[in-house]
């Protein structure tokens, strides 16, 4: 499909107008993203905003001398090396189940959706009365004989965080999912189950390899919303949380909290530069699974 | 040779059973919360303090209502009353106020990114070049970034602008945010092209090609997408309270998140009045949301 798009010849006027199409965003970005980053950039490279002297990369080398962050850091990419191949597993795993005959598909798809339409401080208040040192969780370990576990405020906290991301993720992914497994060719099924081979075989095979595009989108979505965890966990514990979960947006927020601009600036050049190997990486592993099931 | 047939018939059964039985179990999990914040918004606040009390109790000053020790997770309240509702939308007006100033920043957000984002997707998938996809990647980047990362680019403009402590600090990055670019572009560049040569032949402007070709067939995409941006603002924190120190703009969400330490009571009240404009567009959209980026996949498209 790519192929023919680029294909297209038009005429000079028709280029100009896609072009121009893009312009009002483009104008936007820039003015609030792009120019402003740049600024960032130059922030992050000199000592302080009155004397403006040029410092190199002495703002990254104390940041990473820098405790709360290393700390942050890690914490983040522990959450986020966890949670994200986790939703996009489950979900695909849901979807599964779901594409069976079962009855009363579509209401139980309106009820993995669900986490969608409620508040983020209402599902906050929810899932504190869940994992309250004397919450429900709690009574029904006890109940079953265990220690109770103060679960916001300990190393566990984590986990009720993985929770709470795969409880409010799932649903979307799950349902892209689906429109995926839907739009997998019938025929290749049938070819390959007349061929003799197991459920295995046509999952690796056939399955997999026609959801590639879709296992890599639903990846980056999920990265995104990896991301966004911060604001339940921002309602949960407040600015200074547990140290497992100090998250690398705790970092950021405080930092600006305090105003100070260096340490932010190189902080945020840094995430930045790490979003683009990422995203590198993604498009390059995209290029080579995702080309023969293209078009 | 039957009776295999039929013991793996019955297997067969079995499995799907299990299965039902624990997507039913999920399903659930799923919509408690929802359920929960309904339900208990039709509790009295007394009995709200006496079952969620103790999450509290070192927070507020003791109250003198009686409070469990442990937290109690309570479904059917004792007894059905709208005194929360009466308390948040007729007793006291400043709550339907936030609620305003959460559609007042919402809906234009919504609205425009969603204008800007088809005109954008519009131009990315045609004609696409070696400039187009270098700009489409700086999105794909600008897009994935955390929030808190942009958030000194936006508090600079802002403040250069001097659009501080307005609704325009807030709206007008929100406008330009990629996320639903990246989404609307994937799904046009899934047009087939003899559409467009279709309609080429028969004399059609390029805006003819857009608004009477692309903009249909991307319906159920652009609503499902409108969605999800409106969910995602309606639910937004962070910008609000660093680009808006004046809190009687802040839209009802953050103020959500502050009653949850305060007046518990009208927690789920509010929570659930908050609910009512996400819930509508469900009830009008699941099926686009579901149907609607149907063709999604890949990075690229």
């Amino acid at each position: 499909m790519k192929n023919k798009t680029r294909d297209q010849c038009g005429r000079r006027g028709e280029r100009i107008f896609s072009n121009v199409c893009i312009l009002p965003s483009f104008l936007g970005v820039m003015l609030f993203f792009l120019v402003p980053f740049c600024i960032v950039i130059y922030y992050s490279l000199i000592n302080n905003p009155v004397l403006k002297d040029f410092v190199g990369l002495e703002n990254y080398t104390r940041l990473f001398s820098n405790e709360a962050f290393t700390k942050a850091a890690k914490n983040t990419a522990f959450f986020s090396l966890v949670s994200v191949p986790l939703a996009v597993v489950l979900s695909l795993g849901l979807a599964m189940l779901l594409e069976r005959n079962i009855p009363g598909k579509s209401v139980f798809r309106t009820f993995f959706l669900s986490p969608l339409m409620v508040p983020t401080a209402s599902v906050v208040l929810v899932w504190q009365v869940l994992f309250h040192n004397h919450g429900t969780v709690n009574q029904i370990v006890e109940a079953c004989g265990g220690q109770p576990v103060d679960w916001i405020k300990s190393p566990y906290g984590q986990l009720v965080i993985i929770c709470m991301f795969l409880w409010k993720n799932l649903g979307y992914n799950m349902i892209l999912f689906m429109a995926a497994l839907c739009a997998i060719p019938r025929d290749i099924i049938e070819v390959a189950e007349l061929e003799g081979a197991g459920a295995w075989y046509k999952f690796i095979h056939i399955k997999l390899r026609y959801l590639s595009p879709t296992i890599l989108f639903v990846l980056i979505l999920s990265m995104i919303n990896s991301f966004k965890i911060f604001r339940e966990v921002y309602l949960l514990t407040g600015n200074y949380p547990q140290d497992k979960l100090y998250m690398l947006q705790h970092f950021m927020n405080n930092t600006f909290n305090s105003l100070d601009y260096q340490k932010l600036s190189a902080a945020a050049v840094l995430l930045a530069l790490l979003m683009i190997v990422i995203m590198a990486v993604l498009l390059v592993a995209e290029n080579i699974f995702g080309k023969d099931v293209e078009s | 040779m039957r009776r295999r047939l039929f013991g793996l018939r019955n297997r067969r059964r079995m499995f799907n059973g299990c299965v039902l039985i624990f997507i039913l179990f999920a399903a659930l999990m799923f919509l408690m919360p929802t359920v929960l914040t309904i339900a208990n918004s039709f509790m009295t606040s007394n009995e709200i303090s006496a079952n969620y009390g103790a999450m509290f109790s070192n927070m507020t000053e003791k109250k003198k209502v009686f409070i469990a020790d442990d937290v109690n997770l309570k479904f059917i309240p004792d007894k059905v009353t709208f005194d929360q509702y009466k308390a948040v939308l007729i007793q006291n007006s400043d709550y339907l106020m936030k609620f305003w100033n959460s559609v007042i920043l919402t809906v234009p957000i919504t609205v425009f990114q969603i204008l800007v984002a088809i005109l954008a997707s519009y131009g990315f998938s045609r004609y696409p070049n070696k400039f187009k996809s270098i700009i489409f990647f700086a999105y794909i980047i600008l897009m994935i970034m955390p929030y808190q990362v942009t958030l000194v680019p936006n508090f600079l403009v802002a403040d250069k602008l001097d659009m501080l402590d307005t609704r325009k600090a807030v709206i007008l990055p929100a406008i330009f945010s990629p996320f639903s670019i990246f989404l609307l572009t994937k799904v046009m560049k899934r047009i087939p092209v003899s559409y467009v040569e279709a309609a080429k032949l028969d004399g059609a402007s390029e805006l003819k090609i857009l608004t009477k070709i692309y903009m249909p067939l991307c319906k159920g995409a652009i609503v499902s997408i409108a969605m999800l941006v409106f969910i995602d603002y309606w639910n937004m924190v962070e910008q609000p309270i660093v680009l808006m120190k004046n809190n009687t703009l802040h839209p009802l969400s953050v103020f959500l998140s502050e009653i949850n330490t305060g007046d518990i009571g009208l927690a789920f009240a509010v929570g659930t009045v908050y609910m009512i404009p996400t819930v509508l567009m469900f009830l009008y959209g699941e099926d686009y949301l579901i149907e609607g980026i149907t063709y999604s996949g890949g990075i690229k498209g």
